[in-house]
């Protein structure tokens, strides 16, 4: 077995590895990716959202090869058309195409779902880095503020904003982001708390480590696993919640091809003309279920211990 | 093999005016490398303050081993971590005492300088290996970080180097697995590894805070005999702070036998095992299980270790001493030195008792 590898192994290594592997034989020699990896695979459902989600970022990626039409043209002689021949999925009021708007709302959906969450991310990291690092008042200051961030439900806190900033993409990934930065802190400054107690800091701090490299190369790597998992299943939780906000007329603009937009046009119509509402439906629910999947993919994957 | 460059020779161990002096008095011309001088700790939490070190004198010179005998919470990994600078503090505190180390009062040194000592002075080795290294890291970075945060030395470097300490502490076919991550390696295997990361830097004292507890026994014996043979190699000091008799007999130079935050007993190793002159020390050796005694009930020393926030007054050990009298009850014994029933002094040995007479002799 080993005198197989060596051909191919570092030839430094070569030679006394295969002299004294035969005192400690077959010890796996798996790489912790490959190991991640495998496990991730391995997990139907995982690879059922990762392939959600691929898809998703394709379809918005290359939405202009896709589409059909433009999804902005209005084409009067042709308004509310069911589903057939000519429009797939359809024609809206002003005879747009149906399709065509929910190929090119995976856009929005994608650059408002991950743009929101890095924003909460950015945010939750690092403040909940400082409280859970420094503790004391640093601490109590920055939870306190995350409390009163969390006594405010997502949808009405965002749409103060939005008020303020008036709509459009960007006014929406802030505000969102802005108002999931606190969980993202609360659960990093927690998984802090407990990782700094555990013996390998103390072993470092023993051995002589620097305060800062024990924050970046101990605490931090040890910490943000369950943070990044936990974010990426909030991705789906964003496009909910941006799509919500489009809905509620709080949102992007109505023009723009959007989910959430799609089916407040669909709204007047249930009823008679279901499928103006359904496919967007649908769509949102498809999105969030991909990532909610990866994420506890990524998390099975990446802390087998959890599960 | 080549070695770090870090000469311990301008250290101050030598080169002045003592050299000069015949040493003959021995002890006396060279201060110890390590010494702790009636160390107090205390562990404030809201009212109650836990007394952990209630005045601990010790000493290590170079190329000798200490052992720190004791049950939990007698205070032997607390003086550690005050040694070491590592007290979780708040809130733990010294309360009281010095600890000099080559001479130095470190207790005076700023956190950054105390930093500077660990690692490349100082070390410690931990009780349980799996924990004490990072799951993220592979151990080849771990061990070269020692090379990169002190030395400043080239990540390329320090893996050379981290291969090499692999091989030091014998680590079968180390190039091939330092890229290996702890879980990895078996138990043996990675307490080699904190081994090694702890010697990287050829420090001149190690602390072992129970190496060997979480290891098979087969493996303990190697583990043991391995960090002797490092230490008489580098000629470390070596503080080995256990609670199991069986260890310590074999490496250990002199013991210090600790109860509630007190060193009860200290003698060199052998004379301990064959005539202790405190009745905890008796009541631990009467608990070892032996073979010649089968069938018998085995010994246990009654009652429980005190609260150490309410630690009796007198002796510490009386609830629990069958020589206990009413001076045990009110006078705290001092640790004294020891005498043959002629009167010649036992050097080296000292009792916190007030009947070592009749513990020893009797």
């Amino acid at each position: 077995m080993t005198e197989l590898v060596t051909g191919t192994g570092e030839p430094t290594a070569a030679d006394p590895t295969a002299a004294k592997q035969g005192a400690e034989p077959s010890v796996a020699r798996v790489s912790q990716w490959a190991d991640i990896r495998h496990r991730f695979f391995a997990n139907k459902l995982a690879v059922v959202g990762l392939a959600i989600i691929v898809l998703l970022i394709l379809t918005a990626v290359f939405a202009p090869l896709l589409a059909p039409h433009d999804p902005l043209r209005q084409d009067l002689n042709a308004t509310l058309q069911s589903p057939g021949s000519g429009h797939l999925l359809g024609t809206d009021a002003l005879g747009r195409d149906q399709l065509s708007r929910l190929i090119y709302g995976s856009r929005i959906a994608v650059i408002v779902g991950l743009a929101s969450i890095f924003v909460a991310l950015s945010i939750g990291i690092v403040l909940g880095a400082l409280a859970g690092y420094f503790g004391r008042w640093v601490d109590t200051v920055i939870m306190r503020t995350a409390d009163i961030f969390f006594a405010f439900p997502l949808l009405i806190g965002a749409i103060v904003i939005i008020l303020l900033m008036g709509r459009g993409v960007l006014p929406v990934v802030l505000s969102l982001g802005v108002f999931q930065w606190a969980t993202f802190a609360r659960l990093l400054r927690s998984q802090i708390l407990s990782v700094r107690e555990m013996d390998f800091v103390h072993a470092a701090q023993a051995l002589g480590a620097s305060r800062s490299r024990i924050i970046r190369k101990h605490i931090l790597p040890n910490s943000l696993t369950s943070v990044l998992v936990y974010g990426t299943s909030n991705v789906g939780i964003a496009i909910v919640a941006e799509a919500s906000l489009s809905y509620l007329g709080v949102g992007v603009d109505p023009e723009v091809a959007e989910w959430g937009n799609m089916i407040s046009a669909g709204r007047g119509f249930m009823g008679a003309k279901d499928f103006m509402w359904t496919y967007p439906s649908i769509a949102i629910v498809i999105t969030a279920l991909g990532f909610v999947l990866l994420g506890n993919g990524l998390r099975d994957a990446l802390d087998p211990k959890l599960r | 093999m080549s070695r770090p460059p870090l000469s311990k020779q301008d250290e101050g161990d030598g080169m002045t005016s003592l050299d000069l002096v015949p040493t003959n008095a021995g002890v006396d011309a060279t201060a110890p490398l390590l010494e702790v001088r009636d160390l107090h700790v205390e562990f404030k939490v809201r009212d109650a303050v836990t007394k952990a070190v209630n005045g601990v004198n010790y000493s290590v010179n170079a190329g000798e081993t200490l052992a720190v005998l004791g049950e939990s919470g007698s205070g032997k990994s607390v003086t550690a971590q005050a040694i070491m600078g590592i007290l979780d503090s708040p809130p733990g505190r010294i309360a009281k005492g010095e600890i000099f180390f080559q001479g130095q009062d470190i207790l005076s040194l700023s956190e950054k300088e105390r930093r500077k000592l660990r690692g490349s002075k100082m070390a410690m080795i931990f009780q349980d290996a799996l924990s004490s290294l990072n799951p993220v890291l592979s151990v080849g970075f771990q061990l070269g970080e020692m090379f990169r945060s002190h030395l400043g030395m080239s990540r390329k470097d320090a893996k050379a180097k981290a291969i090499e300490l692999m091989d030091r502490v014998k680590i079968p076919a180390a190039a091939a697995r330092v890229n290996d991550y702890p879980h990895q390696f078996s138990g043996g295997m990675r307490q080699r590894i904190m081994i090694a990361m702890a010697l990287a830097l050829e420090p001149d004292l190690i602390i072992a805070d129970e190496p060997t507890t979480a290891l098979d026994v087969t493996v303990q014996a190697q583990v043991m005999d391995l960090l002797a043979e490092l230490q008489r190699e580098y000629n470390m000091g070596l503080i080995l702070i256990t609670h199991d008799l069986g260890v310590v007999a074999d490496v250990a130079d002199k013991i210090a036998v600790m109860y509630a935050g007190r060193i009860v007993e200290h003698a060199p190793v052998h004379e301990l095992y064959k005539r202790p002159a405190h009745p905890y020390t008796r009541g631990l050796l009467d608990s070892i299980p032996r073979l010649d005694h089968k069938g018998h009930e085995l010994y246990a020393i009654k009652g429980l270790p005190p609260n150490l926030q309410q630690i009796p007054p007198g002796c510490a050990f009386n609830p629990r001493c069958s020589r206990a009298q009413d001076i045990c009850l009110t006078e705290v014994p001092a640790l004294a030195p020891v005498t043959e029933r002629d009167g010649t002094e036992l050097v080296g040995r000292g009792s916190a008792c007030h009947f070592w007479k009749e513990t020893l002799h009797g």
